[in-house]
């Protein structure tokens, strides 16, 4: 255990966002040469801190020192000037600039000269961290990006590293690669300040811990000695269910209720991923996952499984036999297939739109009392929203809602709830709890389990590992557009679905 | 001090509607300032302005002859802009719904009969139809913005009339000036009263009609999940492009309707100003009606008061009527600033707290 | 001077406006704001600069008179869109409506007048050279203004800090907010200097193009300015090469006229906006390239956290 000297001090910090307090007098100390894990679930304040402390949030009571002395971080500039630097969880890079021009932004003027190409690769070579200075981010995938975002940081010779959800986007042989930086980087004296909810990878790797629940600090263990199962109840606050794999539950699977066949698509924009040959059957009542590190052609898959984008040919997907693939979503919903996308806001539900409207979006093909001869039965559809509301458990504010009113995992629950009310026959799910609360994502994965169980056809695309694990009977990896067989859960590991999710062939 | 915005956490429904009596009030106070400056009495020219044209029936009329187009074309802009399509060539539209229509009664005068006026109608409400198809299908074939291609259509519109007006459909009995013939009596739009014709009945038909659509119908539920969210649109199997298509020709005949309305109702023959600006006027009017084919109808009779209230304001005060022009856009500046009550509330911050969170204002 | 030389010198004068005006524009739009009120500001340009150089008896304070005059009108457009978060589509359109109003009003004491005119500079010797010597040295001032104004924005853009800054500010708000840029500052300035370019074009026309104040005398060139900056997919020497282009289409209606080409002068007339529309149309089939180019958060409104 490292004993630096108190390097980052905070005090009593309060940030409220109306009516929430997101930060509720939290006391925080971080020392020289540690790396200390900033836990907690979606929701507890962990962002909000860490955007205080990087000066692009301000405090409304509170005090920061550093290195013993008061510090006012009045915007990032200043945090940066200090020695502090950041990594994104959504990152912060330019698409439409290069690599270099990303870099510059970030460093005071005179260390962006002409130099600044050769200190990049200088730097990003001394940690194993290869980097092209004149390449355009649109054209990088993922994990380069967050190269990209951590030699910026490096470049600034921080003091103190604040790193938000780092391996989310990784393999976990690239997590163990960062790993491996981050910790070369303690050991020089630098803080590493590390948010996750991976309990796993914080025993791992932290030497400290602070845990926030609602926006106070709940504990502060050690995770060297921590159990998992300990970390989980503080941040939860109570016992959660351990995990409970769905592998060898038993029931014989069924018939092939979906089928894709020989699904080939170039991408049709500069960014989107092309998908080749992918070939995948879901037999009534088994989950299968499908994993995958993000921007591997989860969304292209997803949009040709709910017809949003049209295959080749009528026989490149089946729904319960049916060949679909050139039908729309309605159609395809029609069959008795259901999706849910990943992306809440914008995709899967209209933000400004009334939870009564936002049932119709999915169901006015289906439910033949909601839309009657092209006439909306409103009151139907508001009927509709409360059932699903009751049933699901959605915590919404009284009276038909708008959608952009709703936390995200009770949208969430609701947008799942609008699916699984219809009895679907096949279920295509992409990212069904992310950033969702621990309490939301157990009720939908349970409710995905018992809607297999009931002899659905599920199909889950997850970039969360552990929750693939967690429900698949049988699980695909995708990587660059490509699909590998499914093979049951019970017969692979986690290192061997890393290894497919970093591109090793079949 | 500074202002600073916070986002409410649902839309105001209450500011939806105080917004445009709060542009309105606003409106009235940019106007006395505006009236001083120019050296008259605030109040009265005020009363000149806003108020007197509603004390004799000659205006009322005058208000609701020009209102008509206004509601045509605006609520067809309402469900454009609601389905997030920026057509801004209706005036375009409307000249071409104007010239169409014509044809009829311009090249075989000599056709007469019941059926004439719906031919007429028919023809004008296809001529905008067809206008308006060219930027739509540049935009959902070519992805082209019909913000600007429906707008460079508006001059092209104007050229086609004032060479048609001036070369071959130029009256020959019309001293060489630059009209057509007059319409014959059966291509004509029946008087209502006074100066008002049925073609006020057909916009508030119009009105109904699509309101319903917006309101009531899967369509229309389509057009507008289409305008907020294209991605759930297509997700909830609807046709982006399908929608944008219908949005701009539907609106582009509901202003080829009010063109040849106001030609065959109001004007009977065409002439190379056919229209004040009504293509742009309606554009305010969708705005200030919320989007809202009803709250259009409102939107519309109050931009008529300021046509004719800068005609009176120019006879009884001498005051140019371009600033009927300047009321138009100050209304439509003042109903966006006030439409910010809608979606944030706003905090005033006393400067020096303001200089303690030093960020951004200009 | 020859025929030729004539031609050049009409397409010169007609592109000047237009590339000031995209110019102003292109760095607006690159900073993520999409200003539709060029028509207005340009119109408002026109009218300040006329009146500014009737009253002074200058033409050149008129020049400053309708920089002044777009930029009042661009300051009303950033407090609506940036303070105020409306949208910019609405209130770009709510400007020009506004602008083509007040220039009414404003240039009514001024119709008909005769103008101050923006004298062409004259080097002896120099611009007494055949064929190329009145297009290259015979020019008013502001023409070679709009070149090096060209030049200067490109440079700017790309060679310099504060224009990573604004490139970065349009391609991805939030992150620029995060790394500690002026957002809203930043897009403010580049709407007041877009604000300053329109009403400068402006003041071109009402002082150098045809000395005199004609009401609604832009006639849909600030349009065309935009859809230029969409042609010159947001790059400032493109916008120049596309100006003079235009320009060219603008012209050659003129000289067909005057040839006594048998159409109709109004079909010569829709040329330009007919090229226009043919031009985006053209220019969108290529999207993949227009998405690389084109400033991601173009249109977007911004409000920070706080």
């Amino acid at each position: 255990m490292p004993d630096g000297n108190v390097l980052l001090e905070a005090r009593g910090i309060v940030k409220r966002f109306g009516d929430l307090a997101a930060n509720d007098d939290i006391d925080l100390s971080v020392h020289a040469g540690e790396i200390h894990a900033l836990l907690g679930e979606n929701g507890a304040g962990k962002s909000t801190l860490v955007k205080i402390l990087y000066g692009s949030l301000q405090p409304d009571a509170g005090a920061v020192s550093w290195q013993g002395r008061p510090a006012v971080v009045g915007n990032p500039a200043e945090a940066r000037a200090l020695g502090i630097g950041m990594v994104f969880q959504h990152f912060s890079l330019f698409e439409g600039l290069t690599v270099a021009e990303n870099i510059a932004l970030a460093l005071p003027p005179d260390a962006a000269g002409r130099g600044l190409a050769a200190d990049v690769r200088a730097v990003s070579e001394s940690y194993g961290l290869p980097l092209d200075p004149a390449a355009r981010v649109a054209s990088l995938p993922v994990g380069v990006r967050q190269r990209i975002e951590i030699v910026r940081c490096l470049l600034q010779r921080p003091r103190l590293l604040i790193m938000d959800e780092p391996t989310s986007v990784l393999t976990p042989q690239e997590a163990e690669r960062l790993f491996e930086t981050l910790r070369r980087l303690a050991g020089e004296g630098c803080a590493v300040l590390y948010i996750s909810h991976r309990l796993e990878e914080v025993r791992q790797l932290c030497h400290t811990a602070t845990v926030l629940r609602h926006g106070r600090v709940v504990g502060r263990p050690d995770p060297k000695t921590a159990s998992t199962a300990d970390l989980a109840r503080l941040m939860v606050g109570a016992d959660i269910e351990e995990a409970r794999g769905r592998r060898g539950d038993g029931a014989p699977a069924g018939p092939v209720r979906l089928a894709v066949r020989g699904l080939s698509q170039t991408a049709d924009t500069p960014f989107g991923v092309s998908l080749e040959d992918i070939s995948l059957e879901v037999r009534g009542g088994e989950i299968v996952g499908v994993a995958g590190v993000a921007g591997n052609g989860q969304d292209e898959l997803f949009a040709a499984l709910s017809g949003e984008t049209a295959a080749a040919e009528q026989a490149v997907v089946e729904i319960d036999g049916r060949p679909c693939g050139r039908a729309g979503p309605a159609a395809r919903r029609r069959l008795g297939a259901a999706f849910v996308p990943e992306e809440r806001m914008g995709h899967a539900a209209v933000p400004g739109m009334r939870l009564s409207e936002n049932a119709v979006l999915t169901r006015h093909g289906t439910d033949r009392d909601i839309s009657v001869g092209g006439v909306l039965r409103l009151g139907q559809a508001r009927r509709l929203a409360e059932r699903i509301v009751a049933r699901f458990d959605v915590r919404a504010p009284p009276g038909d809602p708008e959608a952009k009113a709703l936390s995200g995992g009770n949208l969430q629950k609701f947008v799942v709830g609008r699916e699984l009310d219809r009895k679907p026959g096949v279920l295509a799910v992409s990212q069904p709890t992310w950033g969702v609360d621990i309490g939301a994502a157990t009720e939908i994965r349970r409710e995905l389990a018992a809607l297999a169980r009931s002899g659905a056809a599920v199909l889950a695309i997850s970039q969360d590992l552990d929750e693939i694990l967690e429900i698949s009977d049988r699980i695909a990896v995708i990587s660059r557009g490509r699909l590998s067989s499914a093979v049951p859960a019970a017969e692979t590991t986690r290192e061997a679905i890393g290894l497919l999710m970093g591109g090793a062939a079949d | 001090m500074r202002i600073e915005l916070r986002q409410r956490t649902e839309d105001s429904r209450l500011m939806v509607w105080l917004s445009p009596l709060l542009a309105l009030a606003l409106t009235f106070v940019f106007g006395a300032v505006l009236f001083a400056a120019l050296g008259h009495d605030p109040l009265r020219a005020l009363y000149v302005y806003f108020v007197k044209p509603l004390t004799d029936a000659w205006s009322l009329e005058e208000i609701v002859v020009k209102a008509t187009p206004l509601a045509l074309i605006g609520v067809g802009l309402a469900l454009a802009f609601r389905t997030n399509v920026w057509n801004i060539g209706a005036e375009g539209q409307y000249t071409v719904g104007a010239v169409c229509g014509s044809i009829l009664p311009v090249m075989l005068p000599e056709v007469q009969g019941p059926l004439l006026l719906p031919a007429v109608l028919v023809c004008g409400v296809l001529g905008g139809m067809a206008w308006a198809a060219i930027p739509a299908f540049f935009r959902v074939r070519f992805g082209s913005s019909e913000i600007l291609t429906s707008l460079m259509l508006v001059y092209v519109a104007q050229l086609l009339l004032d060479w048609l007006v001036r070369g071959p459909w130029r009256d020959p009995e019309g001293y060489n000036f630059p009209e057509s013939r007059l319409f014959e009596a059966d291509a004509v739009i029946p008087a209502l009263a006074g100066r008002m014709h049925f073609g006020t009945v057909i916009a508030l038909l119009a009105v109904a009609a699509l309101a319903i659509l917006l309101g009531r119908t899967l369509k229309g539920f389509e057009f507008r999940v289409i305008g907020a969210a294209p991605r759930a649109g297509a997700f909830a199997g609807f046709s982006e492009r399908g929608s944008i298509m219908a949005a701009l020709t539907i609106s582009g005949g509901l202003a080829g309707l009010a063109g040849i309305a106001e030609v065959s109702g109001t004007i009977g023959q065409l002439h190379p100003s056919i229209s004040p600006g009504y293509g742009f006027t309606a554009i305010i009017a969708a705005f200030l009606g919320r989007l809202n084919p009803v709250g259009v109808v409102f939107a519309s009779l109050l931009l008529a008061l300021t046509y004719i209230g800068g005609e009176s304001a120019q006879v009884a005060l001498g005051i140019s009527d371009k600033i009927a022009r300047v009321f138009q856009g100050a209304i439509l500046i003042f109903v966006l600033a006030c439409d910010v009550f809608i979606r944030y509330r706003l905090h005033f911050l006393p400067a020096r707290r303001a200089a303690a969170r030093a960020e951004d204002a200009p | 001077m020859t025929g030729f030389e004539a031609v050049i010198l009409t397409i010169v004068t007609a592109a000047t406006p237009l590339l000031i005006a995209a110019l102003g524009e292109l760095v607006t739009e690159r900073s993520g704001v999409l200003n539709l009120g060029v028509e207005g500001m340009m119109i408002v340009g026109a009218v300040t600069g006329f009146a500014g150089a009737q009253l002074t008896g200058s033409p050149y304070l008129g020049v400053v008179a309708s920089m002044i005059g777009g930029m009042a009108l661009a300051g009303l457009f950033g407090f609506l869109v940036l303070r105020l978060a409306a949208n910019q589509v609405a209130s770009g359109l709510a400007l020009t409506l506004l602008g083509l109003g007040l220039s009414g009003m404003i240039g009514e004491a001024f119709i008909g007048q005769p103008g101050l005119k923006l004298e062409r500079i004259h080097i002896p010797f120099l611009t007494d050279l055949p064929v190329v010597g009145q297009v290259l040295f015979g020019q008013d001032p502001l023409v070679y203004a709009s070149v090096a104004l060209a030049v200067c924005v490109s440079r700017f853009l790309f060679r310099t800090r504060a224009g990573l800054a604004l490139r970065a500010v349009g391609n991805n708000h939030g992150s620029a907010h995060m790394l500690g840029v002026h957002v809203i500052r930043t897009r403010f300035l580049a709407v007041l200097f877009g604000g300053a370019c329109s009403g400068l074009a402006g003041g071109y026309l009402s002082l150098a193009y045809t000395p005199q104040w004609v009401e609604g005398m832009t006639a849909g060139r600030g349009w065309i300015a935009l859809a230029l900056v969409v042609f010159a997919s947001w790059m400032p020497l493109r916008a120049a090469v596309g100006a003079y282009l235009f320009g060219g289409a603008l012209i050659l209606q003129f000289h067909a006229q005057a040839e006594g080409i048998p159409v109709p002068p109004q079909f010569l007339s829709a040329l330009p906006y007919i090229a226009t529309v043919a031009a985006l149309v053209i220019l969108s089939r290529d999207r993949w390239r227009a998405r690389n180019d084109s400033p991601a958060c173009l249109g977007q409104v911004f409000v920070p956290d706080r």
